[in-house]
């Protein structure tokens, strides 16, 4: 549907060729491939463990796949880190900042690692603050933000070179409803301005909402990958989910957990 | 409660070496170590078995004290506080807290610092075996010292550890760093004229009549004064350390108690002005990286304690030297641990790493901003204590040839330490948490690379060292003047080669280094 803003290229933003990753026995993901479609917002769902983590850690560099290729645009990501990087934003999940910058001081640093210059720095740091509702807060220490205001400004961070292919693992984790609706909206528009977008999230409601395709990963897999409404049928794309990973277990038996009992 | 704490320190242990052979490997090198300097301990205590009392009285004391005090200042600043059972793990198990510090004391004697100072307490109070009835009063004394070494210390690290976790007292120690490095010279210069000191047998006899009376000796004289039959003085020591073990004890309690429900929380601090650094820095990656460690330099207190160490070494040096030239090589000696000092610069930014790798950025760039940072600090304290040491002994005269060798290694270990830490990263407390604790785990790798990189360094350096050895033992000025161009030169060669080998491995192995960082964490 972004189709009529961007022209339709073939090559797609992100696309991942039989990636293989393995910590010790554990193999975390077995042969992964997924072609994400320029001007896409796609979705990543699978239960805890299911290897998401670790594929958006290989697509943006920040680990070596044991085997397997990432194409961003068309360009292999691990054959020319530093020039596919610049293309990239990135929103990892469980790693730490450099909290001892404020705010402000944090975006700055994104933007001029990634080479951009003072005053552009200056000018995209303002405007996501001004987005993100964190004016008040930008000169605070990032150590003192909530765990909602420090995913948004590592958000401000993995936007403020202007990428053309967004990677966020977890992006709504801890934040308020409010701001997770301005996530939405800036996700929404930059997808409208020929932006992809790549989420990962454990909430189907929210990726059935937001994004266009999704990918059901589970044991390091791919189990179905497409447009939402392929991938749901007629269902909710929870019930697909359930059906798919399954796992439910019968909620009997934990007498003992009904404290009325004793 | 006691028996689950110690299974879960040796579970804690055990699991710790299943993860890694290296770290059998590090117990075992560890093991041996202590048993060696306990194989010493021991057999000392036991030559001195058969001497007389008052003699047996000075060292058991001075033995003793340096155990407890060991155990209460140690940690302070070296090591750390084992930090595998720490007591705010426990918040949420209805746990009463007696038996918690009792079973955190006990479990606190496992490991080697534990058992060498149980093993040597023992043998401190079998020094007086040859007189039955002093051995009842030398073990209880043994005893209540090694509760008072444990207690002591937890006590006192836990009181600590949140005055340094606050901003003043942060910048109250970069304050008294400062304070200590300017008064280096006039300090130096006093200590000249006093006497020399010569050490005998009775030297210690003074130091060990105050300590006595302290809870760190009472326990440990007691025994002495039992055999000697001053059995008043008995009960005094007794009571002494008694109160001083009742004393560590509550603290520690109320210490603990107050941490379990208020977690240390850092103060948010004021807003900041500006941008600080990056508004100042050229903006560029390279300046973004410098402005970056350079914040960090004056905010993170895991920097600040790298320092404070620094100005102590020309204070030891001249009370080990007793006043004579020796004190010159504390500038080199700085050098080499402030340009040391950045390869644990990777593991101190932890999993906040990522930032680096997944920006566009060279790993020369990330190699050269945190060295310029670095040596933005630390060129200025170096000359700093090249000159004041220098001045103090009158040898002004070798200036050229000792800022040479100084500068030489500072610049030196900066190569080294760039090409180092790009290839291993160790565990390392992470920001905001007890600055006292110590991480479990640092591998041998990482404690091997530190050591082949210190040897790589002093050898690099070598020519500018002997250089200006030998102008300052008398040699020809132009000597002096030849180790300052060399040190110069030679540093300038080895910090280029290091700065872009270390950038080169970097990009190689920045994802890996990321992935390590992140399993520590």
């Amino acid at each position: 549907m972004p189709d009529d803003v961007t022209p339709a290229t073939p090559t797609p933003a992100l696309a991942l060729r039989g990636l293989w990753r393995r910590f010790g026995p554990k193999i975390a993901v077995a042969g992964i491939d997924l072609t994400v479609p320029a001007g896409s917002f796609y979705g990543l769902v699978g239960p805890n463990g299911a290897g998401k983590t670790t594929t958006i850690s290989m697509s943006t560099g920040l680990l070596q796949p044991d085997a397997g290729q990432v194409l961003v645009h068309g360009r292999d990501l691990w054959a020319d880190p530093v020039a596919v990087k610049r293309t990239l934003g990135v929103l990892p999940d469980g790693v730490k900042l450099f909290d001892r910058l404020t705010g402000e001081q944090l975006i700055t640093y994104a933007g001029l690692l990634h080479g951009l210059d003072r005053d552009t720095v200056a000018g995209r740091s303002r405007e996501l603050l001004t987005a993100f509702d964190l004016v008040d807060d930008a000169r605070t220490l990032v150590v003192d933000y909530s765990a909602g205001m420090t995913k948004k400004v590592a958000l401000a961070c993995a936007l403020v070179h202007a990428p053309n292919l967004l990677v966020l693992d977890e992006p709504f984790e801890a934040v308020d409803p409010v701001s997770a609706a301005n996530i939405r909206d800036i996700l929404a528009s930059y997808v409208r301005g020929g932006g992809t977008v790549v989420v990962s999230s454990h909430v189907m409601d929210l990726v059935q909402r937001m994004c266009d395709h999704v990918a059901v990963v589970a044991r390091g897999q791919v189990l179905a990958a497409g447009p939402v409404e392929q991938v749901r049928g007629d269902g909710s794309l929870e019930d697909r989910f359930v059906e798919l990973v399954g796992g439910r277990v019968a909620a009997e038996g934990f007498a003992w957990l009904r404290t009325s009992s004793d | 409660m006691v028996a689950h704490l110690v299974r879960l320190k040796l579970a804690l242990l055990g699991n710790g070496l299943r993860r890694s052979a290296w770290q059998v490997v590090g117990l075992v090198l560890g093991l041996v170590y202590g048993l060696l300097v306990l194989g010493l301990v021991v057999a000392g205590l036991a030559a001195l078995s058969t001497q007389d009392t008052a003699l047996r009285q000075t060292v058991t004391v001075v033995v003793g004290s340096v155990l407890v005090l060991g155990w209460w200042f140690v940690p302070l600043v070296a090591f750390g506080v084992d930090a595998t059972l720490d007591p705010a793990r426990f918040v949420t198990f209805a746990i009463p807290r007696r038996s918690l510090l009792t079973g955190l004391a006990i479990a606190g004697l496992v490991g080697i610092p534990g058992a060498m100072s149980t093993v040597t307490s023992l043998a401190i109070g079998l020094t007086w075996w040859r007189d039955p009835l002093t051995v009842p009063v030398a073990l209880l004394g043994a005893a209540a010292g090694l509760a008072l070494a444990v207690v002591g210390g937890r006590a006192i690290s836990t009181v600590a550890a949140p005055l340094v976790a606050r901003r003043r007292v942060r910048e109250l120690l970069a304050v008294l760093v400062v304070l200590l490095l300017a008064s280096i010279g006039p300090a130096l210069g006093s200590l000249s004229g006093a006497a020399v000191v010569s050490v005998d047998e009775h030297t210690f006899d003074r130091p060990a009549q105050v300590l006595a009376w302290t809870p760190a000796g009472a326990p440990w004289a007691a025994a002495g004064d039992a055999a000697a039959g001053r059995w008043g003085l008995v009960v005094v020591r007794l009571v002494i350390a008694a109160a001083g073990l009742v004393l560590a004890w509550w603290v520690w309690g109320r210490a603990t108690a107050h941490v379990l429900v208020n977690p240390p929380h850092q103060e948010a601090a004021g807003p900041r002005k500006g941008l600080g650094w990056f508004g100042r820095l050229p903006a560029t990656p390279l300046g973004a990286v410098t402005a970056r460690c350079l914040t960090y330099w004056v905010r993170d207190p895991r920097y600040a304690l790298a320092l404070v160490m620094v100005p102590l070494t020309p204070v030891l040096l001249w009370v080990v030297g007793r006043g004579s030239a020796l004190v010159l090589i504390s500038g080199p000696i700085a050098a080499f641990f402030v340009g040391w000092g950045i390869s644990a610069d990777l593991s101190y930014d932890g999993t906040a790493f990522w930032t680096h790798v997944a920006a566009p950025l060279r790993g020369v760039t990330d190699r050269l901003g945190r060295v310029l940072a670095s040596a933005t600090i630390g060129v200025p304290v170096v000359a700093a204590i090249v000159v004041s040491t220098a001045a103090v002994v009158g040898a002004s005269d070798d200036l050229p040839a000792l800022l040479g060798a100084s500068l030489g290694v500072l610049l030196t270990a900066y190569g080294g330490a760039s090409v180092v830490s790009a290839l291993v990263v160790m565990p390392v407390q992470q920001p905001g948490e007890n600055p006292f604790a110590t991480r479990q785990g640092t591998s041998l790798a990482a404690f091997l690379s530190q050591t082949v990189g210190w040897m790589a360094v002093i050898v690099l350096a070598l020519p500018e060292i002997v250089l200006a050895w030998l102008a300052v033992r008398g040699g020809p000025a132009a000597l002096g003047v030849a180790a300052a161009l060399v040190g110069l030169v030679l540093g300038a060669i080895v910090l280029v080669v290091g700065v872009r080998t270390g950038g080169r491995v970097l990009d190689r192995r920045a994802p890996l280094l990321l992935h390590r960082l992140v399993s520590f964490s």
